[in-house]
Parts: structure tokens; C-alpha cells; sequence
């Protein structure tokens, strides 16, 4: 747990510090160890996890359900382990504080950036392989094997959880802090707090994913942990707000950087819909299964209110923070327009809210929220297009870049898919559109344009930018295989969602054909065959897209692994051009 | 002096930027939700609705548990081709007892809404243990391990006493007797489905999955599977006066 990162290996500047700090004796034996007291910050977390590691053990040991006892001992282990961490730490640093400054520049903490970088890639390439897997099955069942660990029904809100919640809230989790310390020249706060950010984050990302597997789920769409999983992350939640707003508050910059405005409303949104949505009372503490305080129609809204805004404030205000940092940086350009920025953000988030409803057209949900969600989808339209023409007019006058940077290709054809995908929205929002849409696989191929057109490109993008940064790399290994990457899953995507299309539309169709007599012309399992070979295809588009993901973890391996050295000066990466 | 450098008190203040998110994203939330809780339209008058029985519950929450719902919806729209397909289109007082509610985003498989009575107890356990026995089309995972596995009824009181703090009109009698019900519910022959039947005087008591020397989770999910879209009495039910 190297908690001081770099720029250049801070161990071998401390002595140098020695003279600036006061009131203690550095002296001939500063070589040496001197133990200070535990900072509040070291013993509050400590004293945390040792409380929760108690209370894991006392669970574990009472419960007769065995996931609970599952869950309660990794608890119990991760939090052991992470007081061990602290006071292993604690000495062998000897307890001093870190310098936020060296030499008159900021000292950044880029330790659990690093972490989540890693964490980003590893998850990515598990979820994506989920995926095909669920793919495959829809295409040839025997491949549930009949087991409850291996069906559809488990591994789907596997893939769907650890696409979302642990590739893109790992690259949400590093790009934020990245670029708070950035564009606030400050180094994040706290010794302790960024990695009980990010390793309570991943530790969440655990509990959730196996206790889908053994059958601990809620059984609400994209908040399927189960109550425990969902405190723990609250908890986390509200430390990632507070070293969030901690890093603003002691920022050197008069502005706050549009970038961090989306990301600020990401981590509030977020907070807010996941404690609504998660209301429950579990059976006991002992048990994996809770109820949730909301029913019926009630808890439908509340569902897709959440829902779709984990659409729009992880999935879209998160990663267009990503946009208007990343891609102003790649391009060496101004973000295009200030005004633009202020109208898109308010515009969005404001309207964004609204959406939730149109999941639930022609459904038992009074038609008039569904009507109201449907006009703002309508509305929202045009903020994400302001958002998207913001993030591409950016290369006005570096178009040229798009030939011969394939990384800054990958994050422009990626706000090309927000465009499109955020067109396709408030199509299929529409009654009568909705009608045909709805239950089909047409909204799977909407949600995967966005999601591996968009974010999945974006995020790439950005860990492409990041990993030599971080690394202090010249730059990555090759940019050949990024092309390579880039066009292989571009092909996947192409493939995905247009089999989508054809499947989900034509499945539709057939739901409402009727023959000659006036009778239903097809029964259900008859369109289920039709969709078989359109199965494959989409299937074959994963593939590739799997494949293309392979390729840049063995690119960001070899760049860190074989990399070229930048010099130890790496401060262009914080000049980022102002707005005008 | 334009009205654009008004927005730097945003940019200058992470605090009032923080007030500024949380109105915003407050408005729809509350706008949409709030009156689905005291506009009395939302939820239709009808007759019949009660709780699910024990064995019903714990075979909702293995349906839950497995995830069927990411394959069928347990929603009929107001549609000609869906009310033939499937039935009367299902309403919000359906599913009010539905913790979490079940409708659905998909349809992989069929609706299930209105599944209740539709096939028999033998063909539901066959299907799940082999779907393409069946159905020879059918991309549905098999479930034979339900079959296998016992019950868990040690906890089932509780499952009934968190509904009723939400107000799910359980008697006491019902939270007391929950696990001497689950076997009563799925033993037709026993004692204890004599004391169901008064406690439950509207609910199936059958051998769901054939076996009779436990009840399994078989048992319960079939129990549940028949009894979804069968309890509003919809020869009584008035399409116009609910009609919203």
C-alpha cells in the first residue's frame, strides 16, 4: 500500500523535507523510525474496522444462513486486514504526515488511483466475459448447466452489476480523484480515506457479486445487493463524498473545473436515489433477506426513478465528466464553449430526474407519470446533445488528431454513440414506439450502444490517458494495438446492436400478428426460435468486443511493465486550459 | 455585465454548488413519486386481493432468488394481442403486496402475470426441472435443484412479521402459525393443513411437487406460480369505474 505515489518515488525526497517541519527532532537518526501518535483519522478507522470486524465474527458465528456466514467472514477478513494495513503503515512511516507539497508543487495521491486503474481493467474484462457467457446461453441453453450458481438468472445481474458497478465505478472512483487533485492543484485529503474509498468500494463490489452467485439478491433491477452490501456502500458513499468536497475545499484554483460539477452531481445524485431505492427491513440481522419498504406500483416508480438515473447520473453525469476532462487534455484543446457547459449541466441533471417513468408505459402505473416521463425524455434530448456537440466541437481545429491519436478516436466515436444513443432514448420513450420497444431486445441493444459505445469507450479512453500518467510513462506500449482494440470491438458493437434491432423489432411484430381468422398468429415460443440466429450474432459482436478488451489490458501491462520513462517533470498534465 | 458571470457564485463555492445539485435533482423525484402515495386513484378498488401464505411468500422469494424476473414480466398491458395472450391486463392493486414488485423489463420468456391455474402442478414441476421436455424451444434454464432442496421454514415467521410492519394485513394468528402453515399449505393430508384451511380459507392446499415427504422449494415456488393473477375476482370487477 505505497500511499505517497508518485510524481518520482517520495521516499527518496523526504529527507530533504526534513528542515521544514516543525516540532520534531529529524535529526541525526532520521533514518530512523519516530513513532508518533496515531492521527485521529488512523485510529478512528482503525477502531472502525475492528468494531466491524467483531461484528462480522458475531454474525458469522450466529447465523444459520449460509451466505450471511459467507459474507460475514470475508467482512471480517477485509476488515482485519485493512487494520493490519493501517498500523503496518503507521510504522512504517513512523506516523508523519505526508507533505502535500514538494518543492512548491502539489504532491498528488496517486496511490489508489493506481489501485482503481487496475481494479477498472480486471473487472472490465470479468464483466464483459460474463456477458458473452449470458449471451451464449440465450443462444444454447445447455450452457445454464442446471445448476443455481451457473443460470441465467444469477449470472445476469453479475454481468450487468459488475459492468456498471465495478468497471465503470472503478474508472468513475480513479478518474474523479485524478481529476479533482488536478484541476484543484491540491493533493486529496487524509492518509487513510482515499483507500478506504477505493477498497471498501471494491470490497462492496465483492459481497455484491458473490451473494448474486449463492442467491443473495433484492430482486430490483441494478440494485439487486441485498441490505448489508447496501449499508456498507452508503458508508463508502459518504466518505467518497466528503473526500470529494474535501479536495475542493482546499482547492488552489478560485474555480471549480466543469468536470468536477458533473461529478459532484454524480456522487449526490447517487447517494440520494441509492438510499431511496434501498429502504428495507431485513428479516433479521442474522438473515441475507430483507423486504423493502416500498410495493407494488410504488415501488415501481421509485425503481425506475432510480433506475434510469443510475442511467443518467452514473452511466451519463459521470463519464461526461470524463469527457470534459479527458478529451480537452487528449486533444490539447479548450473545452469549446463555457456557456454551453453551464446550460448542459443544469439542463441535464435538472431533467435527467424525470425520465424514470417511461420504463413503464401502458403498465399499472398511473398514465400521467408515465406521460410526464416521457415529455422530459423528450426534453432531455436536446441537453444531451448540447452535452455531446460540447465534447465534440472541443476539436474544432484538431480534427487532424483523430488520424493519428487512436485514443482521442476512441473517445470522440464514443461521444458519437452518446449522441446516437441519446436519440434513441427519447424515441423509445414515446407511447407508441414504446409499445413495440418495450420487453424486447431492442432495449438491450439501446442500453449497449450506450454502454459499450459510450461509456465503455470513454472509459477506455480515459484509462488509455491515465495508465501511462500514472506510471510515469512517456506513453503507452503501442498505439497500433489500440487500433487494433478500437476497431475490433467497434465491429463488436456494430454487430450487437443492429442483431439487437432486427431481433427485438421483429419479436415485437410478432407478439401482435395476427392471421387472416383473426386469430394470434404466432405463440411465444415461435418467436423465441426466430430470435436464434440473431442470438448468435450478438454473441459473435461480444466476442469481439472481449477480445478487443484483452488486447488493452496486455497493452496497459506492457506499457507499465516496458514503458518508456517520462522525466521526473510531469507537470503539463495539470495545465489544463481554462474555460474562456 | 452578462448574467453568465452570475453562475461563478456555482464555481466559487462547492457548498452552494452542492444546494444547487440536490434542488435540482430533487424536483422530479418528488413531483412523480410523493402522489402515487395519496392519490386514491392509484390503486383500484377490487375484491379478493389478500396476503400471499407463507409458502406463497417463501416462493416468491425464490423466484426473486433466481432471477426469473430478468426473463418474464408479471405485467399484462392494455393491449388486444397481450389480454389474448394472456388474460385481463394486470392492475397496480395486484401487485400490492409485492415486496419488491415483479413486473418485469423483459420479455425472454412469456408474461407470467396470469400464469395461476393456467397448467398443472405436474407440468410446472417437469417444465422447471426440464424445460425442453416440455417445450422443446425453450431457452430456459432447468431448476432441478429446487426439487431437491428442502424449505427453509425456521425464519419464515419473520419473513411475515417485516411485511406486517409495512402494513401488510397479516393476522396474528397467521404470523404465529407461519411455519406449521408452510407444511398445512403443501401436506393435504395432515393436520396441519386442517388449520390452514380456517387460517387461509382461499388458498390451494395441494402436493405441489408430487413428493410428499418434504415440502421443498419446489413446493413453494409452484404454490406461488399458481396462485399469480388468480386473486382479484374480476367478474366483479369494474373496468369503468377504475378506468383512469
Amino acid at each position: 500500500m505505497n500511499q505517497r505515489g508518485s510524481p518520482g518515488d517520495v521516499r527518496m525526497v523526504v529527507p530533504s523535507l526534513a528542515p521544514c517541519m516543525e516540532s520534531n527532532n529529524w535529526g541525526a537518526e532520521m533514518a530512523h523510525k519516530k513513532t508518533g501518535l496515531v492521527s485521529l483519522e488512523e485510529g478512528g478507522f482503525a477502531i472502525f474496522l475492528v468494531l466491524l470486524a467483531f461484528a462480522c465474527i458475531i454474525v458469522a458465528g450466529k447465523t444459520f444462513d449460509q451466505v450471511m456466514a459467507f459474507h460475514a467472514g470475508i467482512g471480517a477478513l477485509f476488515a482485519a486486514v485493512s487494520v493490519f494495513l493501517i498500523f503496518k503503515n503507521f510504522f512504517d512511516d513512523g506516523g508523519q504526515p505526508i507533505p502535500a507539497e514538494i518543492d512548491g508543487k502539489p504532491n498528488y495521491n496517486l496511490g489508489p488511483i493506481k489501485f482503481g486503474a487496475i481494479a477498472a481493467m480486471f473487472w472490465g474484462l470479468a464483466g464483459f466475459t460474463v456477458g458473452l457467457v449470458i449471451a451464449l446461453q440465450l443462444a444454447w441453453p445447455a450452457l445454464n448447466f442446471d445448476l443455481p450458481w451457473t443460470n441465467f438468472g444469477r449470472l445476469r445481474p453479475l454481468h450487468t452489476s459488475a459492468v456498471i458497478f465495478a468497471f465503470g465505478g472503478n474508472v468513475l472512483l480513479a478518474t474523479s480523484m485524478y481529476v479533482v487533485q488536478r484541476t484543484c492543484r491540491v493533493r486529496m485529503p487524509g492518509k487513510i480515506l482515499p483507500w478506504f474509498v477505493m477498497l471498501g468500494y471494491n470490497a462492496f463490489i465483492v459481497i455484491a457479486g458473490t451473494g448474486y452467485l449463492l442467491g443473495a439478491t433484492q430482486g430490483k433491477e441494478y440494485a439487486e445487493p441485498e441490505w448489508y452490501a447496501d449499508l456498507w456502500l452508503t458508508i463508502v458513499w459518504v466518505f467518497y463524498l466528503f473526500l470529494f468536497l474535501g479536495t475542493l475545499w482546499k482547492r488552489k484554483e478560485p474555480h471549480i473545473y466543469v468536470a468536477n460539477w458533473f461529478y459532484l452531481a454524480f456522487i449526490v445524485t447517487i447517494a440520494m436515489l441509492h438510499v431511496t431505492n434501498n429502504l428495507t427491513i431485513p428479516v433479521s440481522i442474522y438473515s441475507t433477506k430483507s423486504y423493502i419498504v416500498w410495493s407494488g406500483v410504488q415501488d415501481a416508480m421509485v425503481q425506475w426513478w432510480y433506475g434510469h438515473n443510475a442511467v443518467g447520473f452514473f452511466l451519463t453525469a459521470g463519464f461526461l465528466a470524463i469527457m470534459y476532462y479527458f478529451i480537452p487534455k487528449q486533444a490539447d484543446r479548450p473545452v469549446y464553449s463555457y456557456r454551453l457547459s453551464i446550460v448542459h449541466f443544469w439542463a441535464l441533471i435538472f431533467i435527467y430526474i424525470w425520465a424514470g417513468p417511461h420504463h413503464l408505459h401502458y403498465t399499472a402505473l398511473p398514465q400521467w407519470a408515465s406521460t410526464l416521463g416521457a415529455t422530459f425524455s423528450i426534453i432531455l434530448w436536446m441537453p444531451s446533445w448540447g452535452g455531446m456537440i460540447n465534447g465534440l466541437m472541443t476539436l474544432s481545429g484538431a480534427w487532424d488528431k483523430l488520424r493519428t491519436d487512436p485514443v482521442l478516436r476512441m473517445m470522440v466515436v464514443s461521444v458519437a454513440f452518446y449522441g446516437m444513443s441519446t436519440f434513441e432514448g427519447p424515441l423509445m420513450s414515446l407511447r407508441s414506439v414504446n409499445s413495440l420497444s418495450h420487453y424486447t431486445d431492442w432495449t438491450i441493444g439501446h442500453v449497449h450502444s450506450g454502454a459499450l459505445g459510450w461509456v465503455g469507450y470513454i472509459s477506455f479512453g480515459a484509462i488509455y490517458c491515465l495508465v501511462p500518467w500514472l506510471w510515469n510513462k512517456k506513453g503507452l506500449y503501442s498505439l497500433k494495438l489500440v487500433n487494433w482494440h478500437f476497431w475490433l470491438s467497434t465491429l463488436g458493437i456494430v454487430l450487437y446492436i443492429t442483431a439487437m434491432w432486427v431481433s427485438g423489432i421483429m419479436q415485437g411484430l410478432m407478439w401482435r400478428a395476427y392471421d387472416s381468422l383473426g386469430f394470434l398468429e404466432y405463440s411465444f415460443v415461435e418467436t423465441v426460435e426466430a430470435m436464434h440466429p440473431f442470438y448468435i450474432i450478438r454473441a459473435l459482436g461480444g466476442a469481439l468486443f472481449v477480445v478487443g478488451a484483452l488486447i488493452m489490458a496486455y497493452n496497459l501491462w506492457m506499457t507499465v511493465r516496458h514503458g518508456e520513462a517520462e522525466e521526473a517533470d510531469t507537470t503539463p498534465a495539470g495545465s489544463l486550459a481554462p474555460a474562456e | 455585465m452578462s448574467a453568465w458571470n452570475k453562475h461563478q457564485i456555482f464555481e466559487k463555492n462547492s457548498f452552494v454548488l452542492l444546494v444547487g445539485i440536490l434542488v435540482a435533482v430533487a424536483i422530479g423525484g418528488l413531483v412523480e413519486i410523493a402522489p402515487l402515495f395519496y392519490l386514491k386513484s392509484t390503486i383500484e378498488k377490487t375484491e379478493g386481493m389478500r396476503p400471499y401464505t407463507p409458502l406463497e411468500l417463501a416462493g416468491r422469494d425464490i423466484y426473486v432468488r433466481e432471477g426469473c424476473y430478468l426473463c418474464h414480466s408479471q405485467m399484462v398491458r392494455p393491449m388486444r394481442d397481450e389480454i389474448e395472450r394472456y388474460g385481463h391486463f394486470s392492475l397496480a392493486a395486484e401487485s400490492m403486496y409485492d415486496r419488491p414488485f415483479q413486473w418485469g423489463s423483459k420479455r425472454t420468456g412469456p408474461d407470467l402475470a396470469r400464469v395461476g391455474g393456467k397448467y398443472s402442478d405436474d407440468w410446472h414441476v417437469e417444465h422447471l426441472v426440464n424445460p425442453r421436455s416440455l417445450v422443446p424451444a425453450s431457452i430456459m434454464p432447468g431448476y432441478p435443484f429446487l426439487a431437491e432442496n428442502r424449505l427453509e421454514t425456521r425464519d419464515i415467521k419473520a419473513h411475515l412479521e417485516v411485511n406486517s410492519i409495512y402494513g401488510v394485513p397479516y393476522t396474528e394468528a397467521q404470523i404465529e402459525s407461519a411455519a406449521s402453515d408452510v407444511l398445512g399449505q403443501a401436506m393435504p393430508d395432515s393436520d396441519a393443513a386442517y388449520e390452514f384451511e380456517e387460517r387461509w380459507p382461499t388458498a390451494l392446499i395441494r402436493d405441489f411437487d408430487g413428493n410428499p415427504k418434504e415440502v421443498t422449494e419446489m413446493d413453494a415456488l409452484v404454490a406461488y406460480l399458481q396462485v399469480l393473477g388468480t386473486m382479484v375476482d374480476f367478474s366483479i370487477y369494474d373496468d369503468a369505474a377504475n378506468a383512469r
